[in-house]
């Protein structure tokens, strides 16, 4: 009965006039940053397709150098939201690099990252990797297969430099947990030493994702770990293979966020939900109907404003097929998710698998009890924001009440063993004991002094 | 025999007319010359039934040798750009340079219609308000959409201008300071010979630092990044008009001096009647290079800061990496140069205006 009730609502009030539906708007002129990456989509779709102009936001869409200048520029005020890393809100919130109590209302996607060598790289590991009956190697590939090319570099002392987008990147974690799970030691924080190379095999810098094939072309990083479409862009330039996604890493890992200051969110409590429904809008848009509209968003984002890059390379990732190597496609339908499996609900156990990876290095420097992990989780993910947008959008008649987890506490299931690559499930409600799972990485009460992990 | 030969009067009419003419022409010319259209002259000159082989030899060496000299450039990059493969495809020859150009040109009038239909809903925005009663929600908000290749290029003009024009603010009164005063030119000597060779990406962290501390207007007259690009070009593009107005104004007429000294006059009228009009000259050759250097500057700039401008397209295309990318950067390197020569005849056509006088 509800139903026909709420779509009545809409078209009378499409009818009579759009204004009805808008939010009394604190402030309507907003600038949004963003990073050159496919995952931006949502930002492009809601502005595109006039998700933004319906609720009255005049929104600018900036792309910014690096995630460095991105996050300073949302501390400073000068973009009042961003995409952003997801370990960024809550590093800066914890004062980790920089101190700002920055807060997320609206997860942007799962997925979408993946890691690739250079040629040279490849034709060393492709020896260790296993092969399906047609003789293409099998995936998902472990570091394993690339450690004995690590130890050779080692016994030659030359150095083996990987790149990664920011020291507080899912693209950080990831690299990180696809090398230790292949017994490879990606190196360590300390308050000290922020370079996080101490004890490393495999030295990890920081390099922008839209230079990434630029710089391993250039030999000054031999892989890297980047966000689409940089790892396709590899592939079709014909620098460097892809090994690895992360969909093969951790099934449905959660990705980058919209994240805004909490002063912003407090000054503009209005505001916020406008921006928040035409995101919710723009994700339920970028998936709907079997990710029908995906051709559409290729050819979007394929404009020099947004990502830039050709358009082929872009769809390589964007409509369900990845591409490893030249000619060897093949079918990952959740490479890119953006609405489905609850993608844009801001979770707590999401924050917290960060928080965990951010303690497992070093970059949080001491043991903290479990609660502590659950209280900073809390003060930068803000579902309770999202499903007041997500209400007034049903209301609207705009989106299907059964889409969004009304009840949840915040928590997700456990991760079962056999959606993560090493084997290790993961359960957000017990950091402290998922740490103490993972066989490389800081547990318990250990630290990191003087390059030495002490107790 | 007193009255004159019709036809003597009208020949000599005739020969008054066109000589009338050639000076109009030769007038003309120093004016084709400041704009780089000297090759107008003799085909005016031709055309006016002037000796015509020499004025072919002209026409040779002014219009056909140089448009030969590009005709062979064209080919040479049309035959050898195909040749460099990068990871990107082969570098472009002309033929796709060009497209590019017309694709942007396209482009910009799509980004035109955009801009009208949000004008429109600005507007629509604007007449709400005032029909709801609150006359002060009305506002004029600027497009939120990505500037054409025309705003960037405007951008660029404007921010180098207004660099210049600090610049030349700052250095022409220190310049006279340091020309009139050896001492003032000791003083001043060794700060401009540290500071000159300082390239503008040195001094973009430290512009863009202190602008930020210092500039927090959140919605003052100028952007940040407008300033930061402007206030770098302004620091690099100081200094040879510093040193040619100083030097301008140490080597003038010492009777000229000698006759200021016997006429009393004050360092005002000293000044502006005799050190300015005979330093004219050599200010304005520093001005000419000031704004070269203020060019070239800015684009580093834009590139280095993502300032709105010509270089932020320039390093936007070369990080989107698609295979049109590299065209569309030639096309920029084109404007540039063409943008950069333009800007070099202004300033030479002001120059030839101001300095007529002197130089007679």
């Amino acid at each position: 009965m509800m139903k026909p009730i709420a779509s009545f609502l809409a078209a009378t009030t499409m009818m009579v006039s759009p204004a009805l539906a808008e939010l009394a708007l604190e402030k309507d002129e907003l600038t949004f940053g963003f990073i050159k990456l496919t995952d931006m989509a949502p930002l492009a779709v809601a502005y595109e397709q006039g998700f933004f102009d319906d609720e009255g936001l005049f929104v600018t869409l900036e792309a910014q150098a690096n995630w460095k200048v991105l996050l300073d520029g949302v501390i400073d005020g000068q973009l009042a939201g961003a995409h952003m890393l997801a370990g960024q809100p809550i590093a800066a919130t914890i004062g980790f690099g920089t101190k700002a109590h920055i807060i997320t209302p609206f997860s942007m996607d799962l997925n979408g990252n993946g890691i690739t060598v250079s040629n040279k790289i490849w034709s060393e590991m492709e020896p260790f990797v296993p092969k399906m009956a047609d003789g293409r190697p099998q995936h998902p590939i472990s570091a394993s297969a690339l450690k004995p090319v690590v130890e050779q570099y080692a016994s030659e002392g030359k150095p083996f430099n990987m790149g990664m987008v920011f020291p507080v990147s899912t693209h950080n974690y990831e690299l990180r947990y696809w090398l230790a799970a292949g017994g490879i030691e990606p190196g360590f924080y300390s308050p000290e030493n922020i370079t996080g190379q101490i004890g490393a095999d495999v030295l990890l810098s920081v390099t922008p994702p839209p230079q990434m094939p630029a710089t391993m072309e250039a030999g000054t990083i031999l892989g890297y770990s980047v966000g689409e479409p940089w790892n396709q862009q590899a592939v079709a330039k014909g620098i460097g293979v892809p090994v690895i996604t992360d969909y093969e890493l951790w099934k449905n890992n959660p990705e980058k966020v919209f994240g805004i200051s909490a002063e912003f969110a407090q000054e503009n409590p209005n505001t916020t939900l406008a921006v928040v429904k035409a995101l919710i809008r723009a994700a339920m848009w970028l998936d709907e109907n079997d990710n029908a509209n995906r051709e559409e968003a290729v050819t979007l984002l394929s404009q020099p404003e947004y990502v830039g890059a050709d358009r082929d390379v872009i769809a390589a990732s964007m409509t369900g097929t990845f591409e490893y190597e030249k000619g060897d496609v093949r079918a990952v339908p959740d490479f890119n998710v953006f609405f489905r499996y609850n993608a844009t609900y801001p979770f707590y156990s999401d924050a917290i698998w960060y928080l965990t990876q951010m303690r497992r290095w070093g970059q949080i420097a001491e043991a903290k009890p479990d609660s502590w992990y659950d209280e900073v989780a809390k003060s930068v993910y803000k579902p309770e924001i999202y499903l007041e947008a997500a209400k007034l959008l049903v209301d609207e008649g705009l989106a299907d009440a059964k889409d969004f987890p009304w009840d949840s506490d915040g928590y997700k299931a456990m991760t079962p063993a056999e959606d993560i690559i090493d084997g290790i499930p993961y359960d957000g409600r017990a950091p402290n004991a998922y740490l103490e799972s993972l066989p490389i990485g800081l547990k318990g009460n250990q630290k990191i002094i003087a390059s030495e992990i002490q107790g | 025999m007193t009255a004159t030969d019709p036809q003597a009067v009208a020949s000599h009419e005739r020969e008054a007319k066109r000589a009338r003419l050639f000076t109009r022409i030769n007038k003309a010319d120093s004016w084709f010359q400041v704009f780089g259209l000297s090759w107008i002259t003799p085909i005016l000159k031709a055309a006016a039934g002037d000796n015509p082989k020499a004025q072919l030899k002209e026409i040779w060496r002014l219009l056909c040798v140089p448009l030969i000299a590009i005709a062979l450039f064209l080919a040479l990059w049309a035959t050898l750009a195909p040749k460099v493969q990068t990871s990107l495809g082969a570098v472009p020859g002309p033929a796709q340079v060009w497209s590019e150009a017309v694709g942007l040109h396209e482009d910009a009038k799509i980004k035109a219609a955009k801009e009208a239909k949000f004008n429109d809903r600005v507007e629509a925005r604007n007449q709400k308000f005032i029909e709801k009663g609150e006359p002060e929600k009305v506002k004029h908000i600027a497009y939120t959409g990505a500037p054409s290749y025309y705003a960037q290029i405007w951008t660029s003009i404007k921010t180098v201008f207004f660099g210049f024009l600090i610049a030349t603010a700052i250095a022409v009164p220190v310049g006279i300071m340091a020309g009139l005063s050896p001492m003032a030119n000791s003083a001043i000597n060794p700060i401009i010979q540290i500071f000159k060779p300082v390239s503008p990406l040195a001094w973009l962290p430290i512009v863009t630092m202190v602008v930020s501390a210092t500039y927090t207007a959140d919605d003052g007259l100028f952007s940040k990044s407008f300033l930061n690009s402007a206030i770098t070009v302004t620091l690099c593009s100081l200094w040879p008009t510093l040193i040619n107005t100083a030097l301008g104004v140490a080597s003038i007429d010492k009777d000229l001096v000698s006759v200021s000294k016997v006429l009393k006059m004050n360092t005002w009228t000293k000044i502006t009647k005799l050190v300015l009009p005979s330093s004219l000259p050599l200010i304005f050759t520093g001005l000419r290079l000031s704004l070269g250097v203020g060019w070239m500057v800015l684009i580093a700039a834009e590139m280095l800061a993502q300032n709105p401008g010509l270089g932020k397209f320039v390093w936007d295309e070369f990080q989107n990496g698609s295979s049109s990318s590299l065209a569309k950067i030639m096309v920029a390197v084109f404007t540039i140069g063409i943008i950069g020569f333009m800007l070099d005849r202004l300033m030479y056509a002001v120059q030839s205006l101001f300095t007529f006088s002197a130089n007679r």
